[in-house]
């Protein structure tokens, strides 16, 4: 953590302390199209009507649903939480408001007090190059700088993308995660809204990071965003995610799918920092593809939900691409984080990096589950998986299922895994010097995570420091 | 009832670690502007007084009391007895992972100095203290003593001390670890931090540090007790001739 971003977190003490207070709060909102609880092909018919697609991704849609009802719950992970999902009783589709806005000043008021509060367009202002904010089903804002636009840099949300580029969509959806990759895929194709469409032009380097932000608002809502981000040849590109939801009493789904495909020598780096309520169940799933010499990083931060499952993973598709995820989950009360990575080895003279950090406290669960495949072909390769898992309190949990298929002998693996506690030692040493024991404790936690931090922009860095903040406050030894 | 006159004075402490007693019973008072040694011999308990004494949990005190500036500090935890003015430099300072020496300064001064404080000072004060231990600038953002030599762990230890600028320090073993150069610039460190008002317990197993700093009264611990005090010349006659001879007068005068 830097001197200034220790500055800003003390610019920002004076904030509110408690999530439910932060975050948590509820617009009233009458809905422009809330449709029915539950899902069928009409509700999936209804969602590609209003937003007059094209037959080939209505075709898609209830291709996708017929996949995802045939397809059984998975049976590892949490199960028992996963059986908890209520599917009838989620709302598919909400659309807030008829039209998207260009103008921060357009945007109805009670949402452009949601993301005031959470401090968008502020930064939009401040270091992005683009943002948009989707709340609900919907974006319901989105601008991009012009100097970009000029530099034939695309940055739209994802039905606009569909609408205003459909062959550029039709060649790459689907392609990196098809359909039938796992249940919750099909089921956020058959029903997917919003998300962020990404296409850079070959060599253009994009120099401020774009911003997408994600709000649920109503209670038993499904987010279903889908994104797509092509870094054409030697281009590079770095976009940022960030999602809460109020708190409610019954849960709520987010379901998202996320592909990325880094061409010849592109540079791709996705950043998401996820701080969900305790009632979400967060599914996501995320994919690269990196073709020759193509560089693609997870940047990748769960906070919250109820039970996150996700495994961001990146194909390393062409010789010389490298691939690199980093991970931090932090399992409060009642919390399971299952998250992991997986780095498929698919051509020669790839490396991959994947640091994954969690920390447990009170009953929380945190889980690495990863995978490291090396295919025969895909000699000279490296590969490292470091695991490090810090716990507080007698009652947290930490797993490990760290898989690794090796087909070829001309490979460098490294592998570590570390369970550690909050040390009794370090804390004295600590509180020898002054610091409270919950300062101390925050202190190591925030130590722990700071090979994640400060790979973050300042703002996010001082926002997960915040979040660390209040995730710690009043734990027990 | 403490000496008012006394700035750290404890009585007929016993320390305890897995029930088991290793201090039986020690006292000292230190006057504002005084510097004791304590040496004794590996195991003689000296460092789990100082331990005992910063509120190590794994230290328990059975018996006794101390007070600091005539309050009594034993019903403190160990950060409201470094906050009202207590300091322990480690024998074997642990490493903090991810925490900058420069960021773990500013949190420990900022809890010194109370929530909220003024702390624009900060910067300038903690340079400075680091160029006067002649500890690279680079360190203030190294992660706390991880892959620190001994060496520089001694170093950052006064460091902290030199800012925190307790009224009371304990140093233990300080020395240990020190080549000759860096014995004399932490010896220069203490020196500058000591003055009229505050006070400075050195526990030391060798006599090398108190050519340096010169300490007016010199104390033996052995099995958990003071055994004999001196001035500085005893010192010098424990590193001539060991611990033995004092250990065997005490067993004389006891009659054990």
């Amino acid at each position: 953590m830097s001197d200034e971003i220790r500055r800003r977190n003390e610019d920002l003490s004076s904030l509110d302390k408690d999530y439910a207070t932060r975050y948590g709060f509820q617009d009233p909102v009458n809905y422009f199209h809330k449709g029915a609880r539950g899902i069928n092909h009409e509700v999936v018919e209804m969602i590609s009507r209003m937003k007059k697609e094209p037959a080939w991704m209505t075709e898609r849609r209830h291709e996708a649903l017929d996949i995802f009802s045939s397809r059984p719950m998975p049976k590892w992970g949490n199960t028992e939480m996963l059986s908890k999902i209520d599917f009838d009783n989620i709302y598919y589709f909400m659309k807030p408001i008829e039209h998207q806005q260009t103008s921060w000043d357009d945007v109805p008021e009670y949402i452009k007090k949601t993301f005031d509060r959470l401090g968008i367009p502020e930064a939009e202002r401040k270091f992005l190059g683009g943002v948009s904010a989707q709340y609900e089903s919907e974006v319901v804002y989105h601008s991009m700088r012009e100097d970009l636009k000029k530099q034939g840099i695309i940055f739209l949300d994802m039905d606009s993308g569909l609408r205003e580029h459909p062959d550029l969509v039709r060649k790459y959806f689907g392609t990196v995660i098809p359909t039938t990759d796992n249940k919750f895929a099909a089921l956020n194709t058959a029903v997917w809204s919003g998300g962020s469409f990404i296409y850079v032009p070959p060599g253009i380097d994009v120099k401020v990071p774009l911003q997408a932000y994600f709000r649920i608002n109503a209670e038993n809502m499904g987010q279903f965003e889908r994104t797509l981000i092509i870094a054409d040849k030697g281009s590079r590109v770095h976009y940022i995610e960030g999602c809460t939801a109020p708190v409610y009493s019954t849960d709520s789904l987010h379901t998202a799918v996320v592909e990325v495909i880094a061409l010849e020598d592109s540079y791709m780096r996705y950043t998401t920092i996820q701080n969900w309520s305790r009632n979400i169940f967060n599914l996501v799933t995320k994919r690269a593809s990196a073709y020759d010499n193509a560089t693609v990083e997870w940047v990748d931060g769960n906070l919250g939900s109820r039970l996150t499952m996700k495994y961001p993973c990146i194909q390393l598709m062409g010789p010389g691409a490298k691939g690199e995820i980093l991970s931090v989950a932090f399992a409060g009360k009642d919390q399971h984080q299952d998250a992991g990575a997986k780095v498929i080895h698919a051509a020669p003279n790839t490396s991959s990096r994947i640091r994954s950090k969690s920390v447990s406290k009170d009953n929380g669960r945190a889980s690495y589950r990863g995978l490291a495949k090396v295919h025969k072909n895909a000699v000279n390769t490296k590969l490292s998986v470091e695991c490090d898992a810090l716990l507080i309190g007698e009652e947290a949990r930490s797993d490990t299922y760290p898989t690794m298929e090796v087909d070829n002998d001309q490979v460098k693996v490294e592998h570590e895994a570390r369970v550690s506690k909050v040390a009794e030692e370090q804390l004295f040493y600590l509180t020898s010097r002054g610091l409270t024991e919950d300062d101390a404790r925050l202190l190591i936690v925030n130590g722990f995570m700071e090979p994640f931090t400060k790979e973050l922009p300042l703002e996010y860095a001082v926002e997960l420091n915040r979040l660390i903040e209040l995730e710690m406050e009043g734990s027990i030894g | 009832m403490p000496d008012q006159k006394a700035l750290f004075e404890f009585n007929e402490i016993r320390v305890e670690v897995d029930d088991k007693q290793i201090v039986p019973g020690v006292s000292l008072k230190i006057l504002p502007g005084e510097i004791h040694a304590i040496m004794g011999p590996n195991g003689s308990g000296k460092s789990s007084l100082s331990n005992a004494l910063m509120g190590h949990p794994d230290y328990a005190i059975t018996w006794g009391e101390a007070f600091l500036d005539g309050r009594s500090i034993l019903s403190m935890s160990a950060d409201e007895r470094s906050r009202a003015g207590l300091y322990l430099a480690f024998q074997y300072p642990l490493a903090i992972p991810g925490v900058t020496v420069a960021n773990f300064m500013r949190a420990a001064l900022q809890a010194h100095r109370g929530k909220g404080a003024d702390m624009s000072d900060f910067r300038k004060l903690f340079k400075a203290a680091m160029k006067a231990l002649s500890i690279d600038p680079s360190f203030a953002t190294r992660y706390l003593n991880e892959g620190f030599s001994g060496g520089e762990k001694k170093r950052v230890e006064i460091l902290q001390m030199a800012v925190l600028n307790p009224k009371m320090a304990m140093l233990d073993e300080t020395d240990s670890g020190l080549d000759i150069d860096a014995l004399k610039i932490v010896s220069e460190g203490i020196n500058r931090f000591h003055n009229d008002s505050n006070g400075l317990l050195l526990v030391t197993h060798y006599q090398r540090l108190l050519n340096y700093v010169k300490p007016h009264h010199v104390h033996v611990m052995i099995h958990g007790r003071i055994v004999k005090t001196g001035g500085p010349e005893l010192a010098l006659k424990l590193e001539e001739l060991g611990y033995d001879w004092v250990e065997a007068e005490y067993v004389e005068g006891t009659g054990v």
